[in-house]
């Protein structure tokens, strides 16, 4: 081949170029579709927020409200359930994260109730630390939803939250 | 490997497909002329068996899915409308699920038959690899098509299996909610596993194709592991003596699963998949379906979570390394005195494996289910490789003649 025709594309290889790059934008925007449409649609969107009157709680006492198709853990917790979260050193944890940095007032924790090992729903009040226990893995978790031992990577997630009164929250 | 018999259109209508299409010389070079070493024993007859059950799960599968409904509201209740209300649904349902088992019972026979007689080395590597495709296919299908049922089991192994993918660090959770199609296992969910459940045993068909072409052209192992020399002497043509050998092993096999189907249809199941699927609670202790247990006790041995899921995957991984891994130049374990042992060993492991994934993961099955996996991995990462090296190995016979004792074969020219 000469310097010549190195130098100078010809329109062929012009158009050739220009045909492949149309063809391969042409092809990403025909899969995009086929593959977006797998995300969560617009009514799966459109469930993200429950509302819960909180003032049937009895002190002790967990109550599971479904939001995004996933339980929330709603706990009215007792003092001594307070203190054992708060005493905790947290050099203790797998995963630190202070007792006051999951909740926003200390009677009420609220969690969603996914294991984060593989996503099995723990059981309250059971387990070494009294906060649940998953049936599946053996993951256990204290009463502020942090994880104390098993296969699980991470504490209990805390959702967005809003008390609305003293007696409603508005989750998500 | 060349025939005993050219194909000869015998009827008018034969020659003139044959010059068009050659399917029936295709079909007869394939299946009735093609040769097959005469020493083969009754585990070689699983792939015709496989290729039964594939069929039959085929089958049973595309009428179940006239009278099945893929709503989350309405599953539960068509699966009970095929039992109790569809002609015949019942014999039809439990001849579906019990086929899946028999189905995974007859791979996992023909996986440890290659494993034995070291059908995975050279020149067969591809056909070895494609084999480890169809079984993950395969695994990928029975995984989707018992969540079908949607009761507690159904749910909640689609719940754990879809949270594996949670474990990829940064993006694991962007894809778990692109897989489910939502925040949870749900109708998208649902929907889209019976559209997969219906597509992949068709793949499965497709590259089953490929790993039978590739069958017919390194040609069939054998128990001594040495390759055909004398076409004429050493083979006889797939039909009659395949096909009924072949047929003989059927018959049994099926014997089998019919007594499954029809005396014990849950028994390979769980009392916990007839309770509707309820997002809310987990059952207290979910098991996978009996075939899924050795990786299922992989997974829960490892502390950690993404460790555990790559340890999970690559067990299965790993197998298709086989021919690599095995550097041994004696292809069956025939003549391997050392391998022998080490292989029935791996066969006690796996099948341990399969039994502590069934029990708590705690105590003494915990510490069990470490040992075993490391043991699993040790196999093939350092026993294999370590035995070709090292192993006393028996004379390999001459040829296949000489091993069943007949007259050594005359060096023919052409041979």
């Amino acid at each position: 081949m000469s310097n010549a025709t190195k130098a100078e594309p010809s329109r062929r290889d012009i158009l050739f170029l220009a045909t492949g790059a149309a063809a391969t934008v042409a092809a990403g925007a025909a899969v995009w579709p086929l593959i977006a449409q797998m995300n969560p649609d617009a009514s799966t969107l459109a469930l993200a927020s429950t509302e819960l009157d909180i003032s049937a709680i009895p002190e002790g006492q967990i109550v599971t409200v479904k939001w995004r198709g996933k339980p929330v853990f709603v706990r009215h917790r007792t003092k001594q359930e307070i203190e054992a979260a708060q005493n905790v050193p947290l050099a203790e944890l797998p995963d630190p994260q202070a007792d006051s940095a999951r909740v926003q007032k200390a009677e009420w924790l609220v969690v969603v109730g996914v294991c984060t090992h593989l996503g099995c729903i723990p059981t309250g009040h059971e387990g070494e630390f009294h906060g649940w226990f998953c049936p599946c893995h053996g993951s256990t978790y204290d009463t502020s939803g942090r994880i104390r031992s098993g296969p699980a990577p991470s504490n209990l997630e805390v959702p967005d939250y809003a008390f609305l009164s003293d007696t409603k929250i508005k989750i998500g | 490997m060349t025939g005993h018999s050219t194909y000869t259109p015998k009827s008018g209508f034969a020659r003139w497909l044959e010059r068009r299409l050659p399917i029936l010389g295709f079909i007869h070079e394939s299946f009735v002329a093609y040769p097959v070493p005469k020493n083969l024993n009754y585990l070689w007859t699983f792939g015709a068996i496989l290729s039964f059950m594939l069929v039959a799960q085929i089958v049973t599968g595309i009428v179940l899915a006239m009278h099945y409904t893929p709503e989350t509201t309405l599953a539960f209740d068509s699966i009970e409308h095929i039992m109790r209300d569809v002609n015949w649904g019942w014999a039809l349902r439990y001849a579906h699920a019990n086929g899946a088992s028999m189905f995974f019972l007859a791979v996992y026979i023909h996986i440890f038959r290659g494993m034995y007689y070291g059908s995975y080395k050279e020149p067969r590597e591809v056909l070895w690899i494609l084999g480890v495709v169809i079984f993950m296919l395969m695994m990928a299908t029975g995984f989707l098509g018992y969540v079908l049922p949607w009761g507690q089991m159904s749910f909640w192994a689609a719940t754990v299996i879809t949270n594996l993918f949670t474990a990829i660090p940064y993006v694991g959770n962007t894809i778990t909610i692109w897989l489910l199609g939502g925040y949870s296992v749900d109708n998208a969910t649902l929907n889209r596993f019976f559209a997969l459940h219906y597509l992949l045993p068709f793949v499965i068909v497709a590259i089953v194709g490929l790993h039978v072409w590739a069958l017919h052209v390194t040609g069939q192992n054998n128990p001594t592991g040495v390759e055909v020399k004398d076409i004429k002497k050493e083979t006889v043509p797939f039909t009659p003596y395949a096909t009924l050998k072949d047929a003989v092993g059927l018959v049994v096999f099926v014997g089998l699963f019919a007594w499954l189907t029809f005396f014990v249809p849950n028994y390979t199941g769980h009392p916990d998949n007839y309770i509707e699927a309820n997002p809310l609670v987990t059952p207290p202790h979910i098991v996978p379906e009996w075939y899924f247990l050795p990786f299922y006790a992989i997974l829960r041995a490892i502390p950690n979570k993404l460790v555990g899921v790559i340890a999970l995957f690559a067990s299965i991984l790993i197998v298709a390394a086989l021919p690599w891994l095995d550097t041994s130049k004696v292809r069956s374990g025939v003549y391997r005195p050392a391998f022998k042992k080490f292989y029935w060993v791996f066969v006690f492991v796996s099948v341990g494996l399969g039994y502590l994934g069934a029990q708590p993961a705690e105590g003494v099955y915990l510490i069990a289910a470490r040992i075993l996996m490391a043991y699993y991995f040790l196999h093939f990462l350092v026993v294999l490789p370590l035995l070709g090296k090292y192993e006393q190995t028996l004379p390999e016979p001459r040829s296949i003649a000489a091993s069943l004792g007949e007259a050594a074969t005359e060096e023919k020219p052409h041979a």
